[in-house]
């Protein structure tokens, strides 16, 4: 079993999640509440790399962290190394193509809160902050934590993205699904077997973990 | 206090509101049917709508002013919402929701008020509870104290009690009379129960259609309508056209005959000329049934009819009795069975002068 390729992935797939959570917080509020006429462009943009191949998505990442690029030469400046084909470009790439996975969750689940009460929340002295983080947000639990979750798993998951963006570097980019696939192009089927059963055992739990925890303490509808 | 309403509001191309009253302290009841613009006008003093024009003031300060660009947002009015589906969090304990607003005081000062209103509203039993887990008339209560432990510059109830039966209506009627009695700020209480009008107003202010239809005591809006719709809407199932024969000046009554019909009918004598066409309100209940031609009887009006429609609606008797028009009338089910009333059945219907009221057509 490839442990390094774990312990990265676990890394990595943390990292994101926590980013991406702050990220996506107040772009799915905004989507949930705002009235804006253009907003179904942002809400298109969101869901872009659900459709995509990952290698369109790679690709453009890799464009825009490149040496040449704008991005690329400031941190090639800043940092003295290049961007791309390192950790941090793999984190940027994984924050990309996992977004609409947090932010859909979150913008649903806001969306679905009664805005009686939040007018109610309004009335009784509370300002937007106050009201997002004493209702909206406590009775999106369950949104937020199926973000958490499904951001989480989908960057462990990841392959053609890392693949674009990160190459195939021990300890700096190898994920496990890389790992996976170098053994298995290696013939080397016991490792990938291994390492495979690990991450189908990790991912079940994780999910039964969610859908466990999912299941509401209180009704909204047995209040009408 | 004084709440001073001045709005204009389009919703619809069809539908605009637009209404001026001030609501001293006490408790002033918005009355209409639904669509009428009840709650538009709760909504936009409240801040949660805003008015296309107009003036909203409360004791002289403007909180929205369409001349100066004043807009109060709604956490800074200090006005107390009662929503008619109450909105109460349903994530946080009894306690938790009426302590919502005080989240500026200190624990133990929160505390110490909840606990206050929760005795004055009867809900310590059930201060622990989420809203899922206590009754409609508790749910009600907490809505009401909620609003009202913020003290409140005015209070906006969007029929609060219309899910309740009348005797916790009436229960929790009382304890918010008695909690205002010492705090004195104009309530208005949006209703379209013509029950509760009479149980709670010291003042209503009938809508329809977007306008004030009439404003005054209950006792006049509701039993003296000016105007048909206001009859219509203050329960008066009966309205017809009838002309006027003859006025009797010195008896005050003036004899008349239903349009279209031989029927004649004495109505209070009012500004009609003799010849010319009035419009006749009468409330269902206010009609009497014999089985027998009445003798000796003060009232003036007695006819017979035969009975075309009987529906029972829970403890009201609902029926048409065909006098030459279909006059709507309402008994209990006892009368119904004592009498054997049924249809096709001969009746006597009696009608005393002044339960008829003549309306302008409008």
């Amino acid at each position: 079993m490839d442990w390094t390729a774990i312990l990265l992935t676990l890394k990595l797939a943390s990292l994101v999640c926590v980013v991406l959570m702050a990220i996506a917080l107040p772009i799915a509020y905004w989507l949930a509440f705002s009235s804006w006429k253009w907003k179904f462009l942002i809400e298109s943009i969101v869901a872009l790399p659900l459709v995509l191949p990952p290698t369109v998505l790679g690709f453009y990442v890799l464009v825009a962290l490149g040496a040449r690029s704008p991005i690329g030469r400031l941190w090639a400046g800043w940092t003295g190394h290049p961007l791309a084909f390192t950790f941090e470009a793999l984190v940027i790439a994984s924050i990309l193509y996992s977004l609409p996975f947090a932010v859909q969750p979150l913008a649903s689940s806001f969306s679905q809160v009664d805005r009686n009460l939040l007018d109610a929340s309004a009335t009784l002295g509370a300002d937007r902050l106050q009201t997002f983080t004493r209702v909206v947000l406590p009775l999106s639990l369950h949104g937020a934590l199926a973000a958490a979750v499904l951001s989480f798993a989908h960057t462990v998951g990841e392959f053609g993205v890392v693949l674009m963006v990160g190459g195939n570097l021990p300890g700096v980019t190898r994920t496990v699904s890389i790992s996976i696939y170098d053994d298995v192009q290696g013939l080397n089927f016991a490792a990938a077997n291994q390492t495979a059963l690990a991450l189908l055992i990790f991912s079940f739990v994780v999910l039964a973990l969610v859908y466990a925890l999912i299941r509401r303490p209180w009704s909204v509808a047995a209040i009408q | 206090m004084t709440l001073s309403v001045n709005l204009r509001k389009r919703l619809t191309p069809s539908f605009a509101l637009s209404v001026q009253f001030s609501a001293l302290p006490g408790v002033t009841i918005l009355f209409g049917a639904s669509g009428s613009g009840k709650t538009t006008i709760l909504r936009c003093v409240a801040g949660l709508l805003r008015p296309d024009e107009g003036k909203v003031a409360i004791e002289g300060g403007a909180v929205f002013d369409s001349d100066t660009g004043t807009n109060i947002a709604p956490n800074k009015r200090g006005f107390g919402y009662v929503f008619q589906d109450l909105a109460l969090f349903p994530h946080l304990t009894a306690e938790q929701n009426i302590g919502y607003g005080l989240f500026a005081l200190g624990p133990e000062e929160r505390r110490a008020r909840v606990l206050r209103i929760a005795a004055a509203f009867h809900l310590e039993p059930v201060l622990g509870r989420r809203p899922a887990e206590i009754s409609g008339g508790q749910r009600q209560r907490v809505g009401l104290a909620r609003s009202l432990v913020t003290d409140p510059r005015a209070l906006l109830l969007d029929e609060p009690l219309s899910a309740l039966d009348h005797h916790t209506q009436s229960r929790i009627i009382e304890d918010l009379r008695l909690w205002n009695a010492a705090r004195r700020i104009p309530v208005l209480y949006v209703t379209h129960s013509q029950r509760e009008v009479f149980a709670l107003g010291d003042r209503v202010i009938a809508l329809h259609d977007g306008v004030i239809a009439a404003d005054g005591s209950p006792e006049t809006v509701m039993n003296a309508p000016e105007t048909e719709a206001m009859a219509s809407l203050a329960g008066f199932d009966n309205v017809f056209d009838a002309r006027v024969e003859q006025r009797l000046e010195s008896a005050g009554v003036m004899r008349s005959r239903i349009a279209g019909t031989q029927v004649e009918l004495e109505v209070p004598l009012g500004v009609a000329r003799e010849g010319s066409a009035i419009r006749v309100a009468i409330r269902a209940g206010d009609i009497m049934l014999a089985t027998e031609q009445p003798r000796g009887l003060s009232a003036r009006n007695v006819m017979p009819g035969r009975i075309v429609a009987l529906v029972t609606e829970r403890s009201q008797v609902k029926l048409t009795v065909d006098v030459g028009i279909g006059i709507h009338a309402a008994v209990t089910p006892t009368a119904r069975d004592t009498l054997g009333l049924r249809t096709g059945e001969t009746v006597w219907v009696i009608i005393k002068t002044h339960s008829c009221r003549v309306v302008s057509a409008l």
